[in-house]
């Protein structure tokens, strides 16, 4: 029991973050209707970012959010305004030249990172790395446990912008119907690339509070990716609440699949049930509860 | 039309002796590589180009086929050659099963979902070591020494895929496929059974991939699941061979593929030795910065956007 505790505990948390990597996911897609292949890779970016202040200005990542989140805010919009919106425009056969851009992106920036920080493994250290917090007998590590908060507190702020603020209400608006949205005097242009630089940061801050939990290498982007739209096909593509719900349930099915079956099947875990969910419910969690 | 005769024919001959006149092993397997990948890249292009079903996880069928065949030679001590029919008829009922499950979704949907059957395959195949000896890899002997035999079977796959992509376009089964790209709905409201057509592109596309993949092992005599699922040298190589040569063209992937081959080594040789060392290792760069060049400014490829091209170099003198 204390072991499936211990699983069930240690999914959670980290299904927060995932969540956190989820939501931005979700947010381009409903506002563009693409998939972005790059997400996993902007993490990776603001992971680098983040280890890059720690290994010469010895900035605590946890202060870095301050700086990683913006940087990755700019990159969004430099993507976002001159990479994918120019395509918007362009007669081709193929509708899907827009998400093919994001793996390229990917590509880019995935090798850039390469170039510059070789395919090493990097860590960084906090104040509170090996620390271990008791509950009962089950026990988190602290870095964890500060990362899941971080993820809920920006998860809630987010749904305050997008709930009670102009900007947020137009961007919801853009996803609800972009035609209508524009009629009502939405710039749907300058939306979606606050939105896409939006996704960016929040997967930056995502990178940079797993970053004293996990190994940095220019490929952590791909696995991220996949797990990020396995999080909104669970979800239901588009829906904020179901890549919360969908986050936690990867990370609790992850967690008890390494538990049970084993490490090596940790990644399978996601896949599985990303094809039952295509099988036996397209259209994902949000199908269940209409949100 | 009797012009683009003599210039097929012309091709055609130049590269039937190919071979005969470069005795450069080198150069030998490059071409090789190529026409390897003219099928997989017109497979692709089949499913994506004219059907409209944009596939990201051709490593799914290539990696099938190669590890059908190397389970055959490795496991029951069969020729790997009987892998060249079996692989194909492997991939091709795998894609029946993907094309059951991902063909509920459209779009962009189905792109994703053959990504997460890409990844699925390579983690079995990493993960099932008593079928396919796992992280190691299959490794089988080679047939023969000499590239000849292997280079002209290329040149017969690659003829042969794009003889049959080429009469079932011009079947009725083509007008269907593109029609399905057009309006799915419309096709589907004139009585056309896109879910039926779509299986029946996929299971040409998935049964050349396959092909391919066979063709691979018993060529390079090794594969891993890292080689052979990968996503960015199979399945993403796959779209860019189509894309850069133009999507919907029968010469287009054949075009890209020669040109990806091209771009490939001329990169991961360092530009043949002269430039520094360290551009060996941006091929993987290169080919990122091309998907993003290709599709910003040749969104139909070479071959579809060649009134363009031509333009742009007539217009200077």
């Amino acid at each position: 029991m204390t072991v499936f505790l211990q699983s069930l505990v240690s999914g959670i948390l980290i299904g927060g973050i995932y969540a956190l990597i989820g939501i931005g996911m979700t947010l381009i897609m409903g506002v563009m209707g693409i998939i972005n292949l790059a997400h996993g890779q902007l993490m990776m970016v603001g992971m680098y970012i983040t280890y890059v202040l720690f290994a010469f200005l010895k900035i605590d990542p946890y202060i870095s959010l301050l700086v990683s989140m913006p940087a990755l805010f700019l990159v969004g919009v430099v993507i976002q305004r001159f990479l994918l919106n120019p395509l918007m425009k362009i007669e081709a056969i193929l509708p899907e030249n827009q998400v093919l851009m994001t793996v390229g992106i990917g590509m880019v920036l995935t090798e850039i990172a390469r170039f510059i920080f070789s395919s090493d493994y990097k860590s960084t250290t906090t104040t509170f790395s090996s620390q271990v917090l008791f509950l009962g007998s089950i026990s988190v590590n602290a870095p964890m446990v500060i990362a899941f908060l971080i993820a809920v507190a920006l998860t809630l702020i987010l749904f305050w912008f997008l709930l009670k603020t102009d900007l947020g209400r137009s961007i919801r608006a853009t996803a609800q119907d972009k035609e209508a949205a524009t009629l009502m005097g939405v710039n749907s242009s300058r939306i979606t690339v606050i939105t896409y630089a939006l996704g960016a940061a929040l997967v930056a801050a995502a990178g940079t509070v797993l970053l004293p939990i996990f190994y940095l290498f220019p490929d952590i982007g791909g696995p991220f990716t996949l797990k990020a739209f396995v999080i909104t096909i669970l979800g239901g593509l588009g829906s904020t609440v179901g890549a919360i719900v969908g986050g936690v349930t990867l990370g609790i099915a992850e967690s008890l699949g390494a538990t049970y079956f084993g490490m090596q099947y940790r990644e399978m875990v996601g896949f599985v049930i990303f094809l039952l969910v295509l099988i036996f419910l397209p259209g994902g969690l949000k199908r269940l509860t209409k949100i | 039309m009797k012009r683009n005769r003599v210039i097929i024919a012309f091709i055609a001959l130049a590269l039937v002796l190919f071979p005969l006149v470069v005795k450069s092993d080198y150069y030998q397997h490059l071409v090789i590589l190529a026409l390897m990948w003219v099928v997989i890249g017109g497979s692709w292009n089949l499913l994506a180009g004219y059907t409209g079903q944009v596939s990201f996880g051709h490593a799914v069928f290539f990696g099938t086929g190669a590890y059908a065949a190397g389970i055959l030679a490795n496991k029951l001590g069969i020729s790997a050659w009987w892998g060249m029919a079996f692989g194909g008829i492997t991939a091709a009922l795998v894609g029946l099963f993907i094309g059951w499950v991902c063909f509920r979704l459209r779009g962009p949907y189905f792109a994703l979902a053959t990504i997460a059957a890409g990844e699925i395959f390579r983690l079995i195949a990493t993960t099932w070591e008593s079928l396919t000896e796992g992280m190691v890899g299959i490794m089988i002997l080679q047939t023969f020494r000499s590239k000849l035999p292997y280079y002209y079977l290329a040149l017969f796959l690659a003829a042969a895929s794009m003889f049959v992509f080429d009469q079932v376009m011009k079947s009725k089964w083509g007008f269907y496929f593109i029609s399905i790209r057009e309006d799915q709905d419309a096709a589907e409201s004139l009585g056309i059974n896109t879910t039926l057509y779509k299986n029946v592109s996929l299971l040409i596309s998935s049964f050349f991939t396959g092909m391919a993949g066979a063709f691979y092992m018993n060529y390079m005599a090794f594969i891993d699941p890292h080689v052979v699922f990968s996503l960015h040298y199979i399945s993403i190589m796959a779209i860019l061979v189509g894309i850069i040569g133009g999507v919907a063209t029968i010469w287009g992937p054949a075009l890209g593929a020669f040109i990806m081959i091209g771009v490939q080594e001329t990169f991961r040789s360092s530009v043949f030795g002269l430039a520094p060392r360290w551009v060996s290792q941006s091929h993987a760069l290169v080919f990122g910065l091309l998907v993003m060049f290709v599709i910003l400014y040749m969104a139909n490829g070479v071959v579809g956007d060649w009134p363009k091209i031509k333009r742009l170099f007539l217009r200077r003198p």
